[in-house]
């Protein structure tokens, strides 16, 4: 089964129980189309994974999926009260706003301070927590960003490039994070990324975007696809399940520290 | 003088949480050009023969919200539309006013006058203005405290934070209407040219003693207090213009705080 047709998957666009369905879903900003002929559902606890180039439209099909944004044409419906998670591609705080990292996780939810703190010790950034936010690196608030969205204990988490600017051993760490809110949580997950080789392990499905959708399916099926290797090109080939093991794991400042065993 | 006390006491209160907001929001010169309004609202609400508050918030309102519609324009930058509100403004009060206050108009108000507005004139605080500022005033502090959650997470991020439910087009129009209260409470203690001193610098002398965002506000109220106090002191004692006073009151503490700050410089601990 190279790939699936649009539409046919394990989990039909129509079916009822989808928290999040966008269908036929086109957007045309200025003269310029952005999205044509969208159709994608996320079935409760399902996991998919928005891949495809630079300015495909994926950043703007999740602005139009969380009603950011208005389609020109189509219909996307969100389960009413669907409790999301959100991790923006970027945030870059103000130093003017007073806040350290524990104060930020509890943003968008009521959770404890031990919550927090426990939230904050599973992205490995535990021991940041008096830090202000505007003193974090870029990957250590990668990692407060993902925590505080599993603290709204999501039906869906809506991640926008969740790893971006985190070294490789801490994207693994990330992914596997990600999976266990979906594993233990039971969250959906609906992911942009343009990094090919980690999310394709940690994703149930993958829909390769590039302004219309080119190709989905599991990850297995859509690495064959002549469409995306066609947009990827030589990235395809050096794609490779990311299995070996380490001896050692690497904190959020990239210092090196015992594997699961967390930080002094 | 002791209605300009309390008076003084109640805006420093709700200015303090309000400018914090304004800092964190980046919207210190929307904050300007809102507050310089007020001068027209006085115009207004005299040549209409309604309450000068009243005039002077239903202004602010409307130039806040209009403010907001016209920033929806990208061709140009936030700040020249800030700009020409905020001068075209002023000057069109000053206009206004000028007519009003001329020798042959006979107001209904004759204890109103241009540099009054203009700097504030707390002594002058009737029992029925400080009705007015303490109703206003708690408003305001119970409006921010019941929308601060949703606010702050707007202020962290704002597409964020609408994805994530919050009614953010309401809250933004609330914290408009809240400001415009605001200005209407504040104009008699600091006047139209001063109010916007009064939210800002307390809240910017909070900053470099605190790490969180509701203990900044509360600094702020504190240092705010302290302004109103020696303001009016120095009033007293050296006979200098107490909306003024205040301010500079204001901007002492916050060179102290500044200084105190870069001493314990803040960085990893």
């Amino acid at each position: 089964m190279p790939n699936l047709p649009r539409g046919t998957l394990a989990m039909q666009p129509g079916t009822p129980q989808s928290i999040l369905r966008a269908e036929n879903v086109s957007l045309i900003l200025g003269a310029q189309s952005i999205l044509s002929g969208v159709d994608l559902a996320v079935a409760p606890g399902e996991s998919v994974t928005l891949v495809g180039p630079n300015g495909a439209g994926k950043t703007m099909l999740l602005r139009v999926l969380m009603g950011l944004v208005a389609p020109t044409s189509g219909v996307v419906t969100r389960r009413s009260g669907l409790r999301v998670g959100y991790s923006p591609q970027t945030l870059a705080p103000d130093p003017i706003l007073p806040m350290d990292l524990r104060r930020f996780v509890g943003i968008g939810s009521d959770a404890s301070q031990s919550h927090r703190s426990q939230a904050l010790d599973e992205v490995g950034i535990g021991d940041l927590s008096h830090r202000p936010i505007h003193e974090l690196s870029g990957g250590e608030m990668r990692r407060a960003m993902l925590a505080r969205a599993l603290l709204r204990d999501p039906e869906i988490l809506v991640l926008d490039e969740p790893v971006q600017g985190v070294d490789l051993a801490g994207q693994v760490e990330l992914y596997e994070r990600i999976s266990r809110a979906k594993t233990d949580q039971g969250s959906a997950v609906l992911m942009v990324s343009h990094d090919l080789n980690l999310v394709m392990v940690a994703t149930d499905r993958v829909i390769c975007l590039n302004h219309h959708v080119c190709c989905e399916g599991a990850p297995d099926s859509v690495r064959g696809n002549a469409e995306f290797r066609a947009l990827f090109g030589d990235d395809v080939e050096g794609l490779a399940v990311y299995t070996h093991h380490h001896d050692h794991a690497h904190g959020a400042d990239g210092e090196v520290v015992p594997l699961k065993t967390g930080r002094p | 003088m002791t209605e300009g006390l309390i008076g003084g006491l109640v805006v420093a209160l709700v200015a303090a949480p309000m400018g914090c907001f304004i800092l964190w929001r980046r919207m210190v010169f929307f904050g300007a050009a809102v507050s310089h309004s007020a001068l027209l609202g006085v115009a207004l609400g005299l040549a209409l023969g309604i309450n000068v508050t009243a005039g002077v918030v239903l202004t602010a309102a409307v130039v806040a919200v209009m403010l907001v519609i016209l920033r929806r324009d990208k061709r140009l930058a936030d700040d020249t539309i800030l700009g020409v509100v905020a001068h075209g403004g002023l000057a069109l009060g000053l206009i206004a006013m000028a007519f009003l206050e001329g020798p042959d108009i006979h107001l209904e108000a004759p204890d109103i006058h241009l540099e009054a507005v203009l700097f504030g004139d707390i002594a002058s605080i009737s029992r029925a203005d400080l009705v007015w500022i303490i109703a206003g005033g708690g408003a305001g502090l119970v409006v921010l405290a019941a929308i601060w959650k949703s606010l702050l997470a707007m202020t962290v991020h704002e597409e964020m934070a609408m994805i994530e439910g919050a009614p953010v087009a309401v809250i933004r129009i609330v914290f408009m209407l809240t400001l415009a209260v605001v200005v209407g409470v504040a104009l008699k203690v600091v006047g139209a040219l001063l109010i916007v001193s009064l939210l800002i610098i307390p809240a910017a002398a909070a900053r470099r003693l605190t790490t969180g965002p509701e203990a900044m506000a509360a600094i702020a109220a504190v240092i705010g207090v302290v302004a109103v106090l020696g303001g009016l002191q120095a009033h007293v004692a050296w006979d200098v213009p107490a909306g003024p006073a205040v301010v500079v009151v204001a901007v002492v503490l916050f060179g102290i705080t500044f200084g105190a700050g870069r001493r314990s410089a803040p960085g990893p601990n």
